[in-house]
């Protein structure tokens, strides 16, 4: 393990407690402050989108720019997608789709070799 | 809902709906534990990372840029700044587990995760008259499947010491489980219309720094959603 040397033990314990804490207050926020409080129906209109907001965005670079291709897009991956999508839009059933994705993207990456 | 679920039966409708989840956080876990102990980190900060952090997409993030020797802070805010939609899903919980002791909110938000998330507020919506106990021993049953397995798999990962073969492709483990959670939302024009601007947002936005360009796109997106479903309800008004 030549990397370890490298790597300043104090610094990334560091690093490990404030992204632990900082986390934990992310996740507690609403839930910790607003506790007992309604919401103003503007604020749920807005938050019934979150889930569909965040989850596209945080996954269509990783579709779209494949670290593995070194960021080249490519036609297993997004067959890959495409399947899963479909399945999961169609079924409904997150295992299905799952499957069905997982199954396009080895097809195709084992027929373009 | 036709006839009240009883709180086991919530917590083990929980475990049993989130079991095909394992599929997907067990080789994701294991890769998190493989790529930390190749990037240098020691077991007891391997299991730290995924005990305490508790968020793969962030702990990728803090062993990536450990291992590119970035400076201290700027791993921190950026591994944040990935953990920041957790904000947004913790206001989300807010109307259906807000009435709860401030202790209990706290385990809550310490197992607060993307499937979590995903499923509790899924089935909050087409039962909106469940019980606060019982949509806590929902949330608990997922829970069970989406924490306490990513913990043991992350150690089995970091101490196999052996990669996993590249034709695996684990690197789509991650978008595929999402799009698997996704596809179901996508039942109104308001839901699709808010998936295609965080989309288009995140891709055009990806240039800034500190994972910044997917809040700014998630905001977008839902500020998208929310503005179409008002127009959609005038137009059915007129």
């Amino acid at each position: 393990m030549t990397a370890a040397a490298s790597i300043d033990q104090t610094k990334l314990w560091f690093i490990i407690a404030a992204v632990a804490i900082g986390t934990f207050l992310l996740r507690y926020s609403f839930l910790g402050m607003i506790g007992n409080r309604n919401l103003p129906p503007t604020v749920l209109r807005l938050l019934r989108y979150t889930a569909v907001g965040v989850l596209p965005g945080l996954i269509a670079p990783l579709v779209v720019w494949p670290q593995a291709t070194g960021g080249q897009p490519d036609p297993a991956r997004l067959l890959a997608t495409v399947a899963t999508i479909a399945v999961a839009m169609y079924t409904r059933s997150v295992i299905w789709s799952i499957v069905a994705g997982a199954a396009m993207l080895y097809s195709v990456l084992y027929i373009t070799g | 809902m036709s006839k009240p679920l009883s709180t086991s039966a919530a917590y083990w409708r929980g475990v049993r709906e989130s079991a095909p989840l394992l599929m997907v956080i067990a080789p994701f876990g294991m890769l998190f534990g493989i790529v930390s102990s190749d990037a240098g980190l020691n077991l007891l900060e391997t299991m730290s990372l995924s005990a305490l952090v508790l968020a793969g997409a962030a702990q990728f993030t803090v062993v990536q840029l450990v291992s590119e020797q970035a400076p201290t802070l700027v791993v921190i805010a950026t591994a944040l700044a990935v953990n920041m939609r957790l904000a947004m899903y913790s206001a989300a919980l807010t109307p259906w587990l807000g009435r709860t002791p401030w202790w209990m909110r706290g385990i809550v938000a310490y197992t607060l995760v993307d499937q979590s998330f995903a499923m509790c507020t899924t089935l909050y919506a087409r039962y909106p008259d469940l019980t606060i106990r019982t949509r806590l021993a929902y949330y608990f049953g997922v829970s069970t499947n989406a924490c306490v397995p990513w913990v043991v798999v992350t150690w089995i990962g970091a101490t196999m010491g052996e990669a996993i073969p590249p034709w695996m492709a684990l690197d789509f483990a991650l978008p595929i489980t999402f799009l698997a959670l996704i596809g179901p939302m996508l039942q109104t024009l308001p839901h699709v219309v808010a998936a295609l601007v965080s989309v288009a947002g995140a891709l055009v936005l990806s240039g800034v720094p500190y994972n910044i360009g997917l809040l700014i796109a998630a905001g977008l997106a839902m500020f998208a959603g929310a503005q179409t479903e008002q127009w959609l309800e005038r137009r059915r008004a007129q």
